[in-house]
């Protein structure tokens, strides 16, 4: 079944910000990686048979604004809480890949009452002392895309999918707001694990057994410092599984969401 | 016209054949690499080498700052200077610069080049530059905010030489409740600064502004590209109502001189093609981490595709785009005098010593160039003694 996505943009602190929407049921609020949202992907299009799958792009990212304030993790992260107001959102299923699931967590230290449920796919926002993440700033896009993938078949298509002007410039403005965002202190926030024990979420972190990017080694100390937390592991993927295992993906967040209801 | 001796101070005794192996030397390739009995030898053979260019008559000397790599043995460029104020007497001190965004605290700059200024009576030229891109990688400074923090620590460094303190400094990257370095520089109301650049419009743009008028540094970059930018800071002062002089506009190039045009490639040819092969080795993520570039200049150069470490060069390339002038004197001196005819800057920072070039070979180019080439080109760009900023 393919779902219907819309595209429109929001004006929130002064930030035309660009959403994808499909689906009907209580919101799915996605918050994409460092190489942004993009186009309605597979695995939106069954979570949109659930929920109402709402994926905004960052500010700084794809085709919405970078705004003037935006200079921290905080900053996006407060943006999300006036985004949530701003659509009158409730009762949010929060789901975040890699920068955004740091997000996510930055947001959910700030403010959960908007929430019921929070999925960390892979998190970034914490260090680990002995366990570092890789430097994606010094990989060549070739390295980059061999290591986001168990699968080189998958690694492969994505280097050959040819990207038009558009989307490279696209790809440079993501990069320039990740480096921003995330350069120093590389890919966290030395702030975050002392106040992630304040969240009382229901939360399934999800981790692919082969990432290059953040080690496996991140999800038992994610699941550490939020109390209650579940960790599942997907075998044979890489650092994006709801793109290199969109079943198990959809499956394991659709199981977490429903136990979590009941 | 008026000649500097440059020097990167590079680490001459590298095994070339070992780095090799490594994805770049910069940023990379293990410190065991550095032998500090050879480097101690080095740093001595260096300063002896700009001491004598005091001698032979050139105007000024010329030294520089990067991290973490063997192409330039100076992260602390102010110990070098240090040392030159008691090495030379007559020819100005260039600190060609500091790298202002890698610092957490630029009034350190302020104090460090005040010293140098009084300790020389006035020697001292001010280089301020954000850093190549790879020591945003070795320095764990963001690149995304490179030109903010560059553009702040500017400010402050200017308030901090030209305002009477103490006064509070409220900048978005650097808060100080007392500013009030001393010593004062020496050179009133500040020495003159000098901006190094590869060339980008929003540079030329921000150097070239009436009330700034800084001498902007076109580096190692193939004469087309000097020309060209070196045009553009032109247009820029036309814009706002003002004649660029020679002195706003200098070219750093490394040169070779020796008796004959045939002798000069045949020394020159292994060190200059060691220089940007094997020294300046870098990949094109270190050269540009996102941010280090705006998204329009980055987007220009993604369509261009050009580099500085794109590909091998030969020395037939780089003679070729006028990235390296080499020969006899009588050829040297003609080429400089048609690129400054057409060009019309008023400096010429020539890098003598590059990569492996020996001791004996970089005493002879100096001799050379100083002799045999300054005399017939000082008549160019006549100008008066730089002043400053204002």
């Amino acid at each position: 079944m393919t779902v219907a996505s819309r595209h429109s943009f929001e004006q929130v602190a002064a930030c035309r910000v660009s959403v994808l929407r499909g689906g009907a049921g209580d919101p799915l609020l996605f918050l994409h990686g460092a190489r942004g949202a993009g186009r309605w992907l597979p695995f939106m299009d069954h979570l949109a048979e659930k929920f109402e799958v709402i994926v905004p792009e960052h500010p700084g990212f794809g085709l919405s604004d970078t705004p003037a304030w935006l200079d921290n993790i905080g900053d996006v992260a407060y943006f999300y809480l006036d985004f949530i107001e701003a659509l009158k959102l409730k009762n949010i299923h929060l789901v975040g890949s890699s920068l955004g699931g740091w997000i996510a967590s930055e947001i959910a230290i700030r403010d959960q009452h908007p929430f019921r449920t929070l999925t960390l796919v892979a998190p970034a926002g914490i260090h680990v002392n002995g366990a570092p993440t890789a430097d994606i700033f010094l990989w060549s896009r070739e390295e980059l895309t061999r290591n986001l993938f168990y699968s080189q078949d998958l690694a492969e298509a994505a280097l050959n999918y040819p990207m038009s002007e558009e989307e490279q410039n696209i790809q440079l403005r993501n990069s320039i707001t990740m480096a921003k965002l995330a350069w120093q202190p590389r890919l966290h926030d030395p702030d975050l694990k002392k106040w992630l024990h304040r969240v009382h979420l229901a939360t399934l972190i999800l981790w692919g057994d082969s990432d290059r990017l953040i080690p496996p080694a991140y999800g038992p100390a994610f699941q550490s410092l939020i109390p209650g937390s579940r960790l599942e592991v997907i075998p044979q993927c890489g650092h994006l599984p709801h793109i290199e295992r969109t079943a198990e993906f959809v499956s394991a967040v659709g199981k977490f969401i429903g136990t979590a209801r009941s | 016209m008026k000649f500097f001796f440059f020097h990167l101070m590079p680490y001459a005794a590298l095994d070339l054949a070992g780095a090799a192996k490594y994805k770049s030397v910069s940023v990379l390739l293990p410190n065991s690499f550095y032998d500090p009995v050879q480097g101690h030898a080095l740093y001595t053979r260096y300063l002896d080498e700009m001491e004598y260019a005091d001698q032979l008559g050139f105007d000024g000397v010329c030294v520089n700052e990067h991290h973490q790599t063997p192409y330039g043995l100076m992260p602390t460029p102010g110990v070098t200077a240090g040392a030159l104020t008691q090495r030379t007497r007559r020819a100005k001190i260039a600190v060609l610069g500091r790298a202002l965004p890698l610092l957490n605290n630029p009034l350190t700059v302020a104090e460090e080049f005040a010293m140098l200024d009084n300790i020389t009576g006035g020697r001292l030229i001010a280089g301020l530059v954000r850093g190549i891109g790879a020591e945003y990688h070795a320095w764990g400074a963001n690149p995304a905010t490179s030109h903010e923090r560059f553009h702040e620590a500017h400010d402050l460094i200017l308030r901090a030489w030209t305002e009477t303190g103490p006064f509070a400094f409220e900048g978005k990257h650097y808060q100080f409740n007392y500013v009030n370095p001393w010593p004062r520089p020496y050179q009133q109301p500040h020495p003159p600064i000098w901006i190094p650049s590869q060339g980008s419009r929003e540079t030329i743009e921000w150097a070239s502004d009436p009330k700034r008028r800084y001498v902007y540094l076109q580096t190692f970059s193939p004469v087309a590209a000097v020309a060209k930018y070196m045009a553009m800071y032109k247009e820029e002062a036309a814009k706002r109502g003002y004649e660029a002089a020679p002195t706003q506009l200098g070219w750093a190039v490394p040169v070779y001189v020796a008796e004959t045009d045939e002798q000069a490639y045949r020394e020159a040819k292994p060190h200059i093609e060691n220089f940007f092969n094997r020294f300046l080795r870098m990949t094109p993520e270190m050269l540009l981490p996102p941010g280090y570039l705006s998204y329009e200049s980055m987007k220009g150069v993604m369509k261009s595709k050009a580099s500085i470490t794109g590909g091998s060069k030969t020395i037939d390339d780089l003679l070729k785009s006028g990235m390296f002038l080499c020969g006899s004197a009588a050829t040297v001196r003609q080429q400089i005098e048609n690129y400054q005819k057409q060009i019309g800057f008023g400096y010429l920072l020539t890098m003598l010593q590059f990569a492996t070039l020996p001791h004996e070979l970089t005493k002879r180019n100096s001799e050379l160039f100083a002799r045999e080439v300054i005399p017939g080109l000082r008549h160019l760009a006549e100008i008066p003694a730089p002043t400053g900023a204002k």
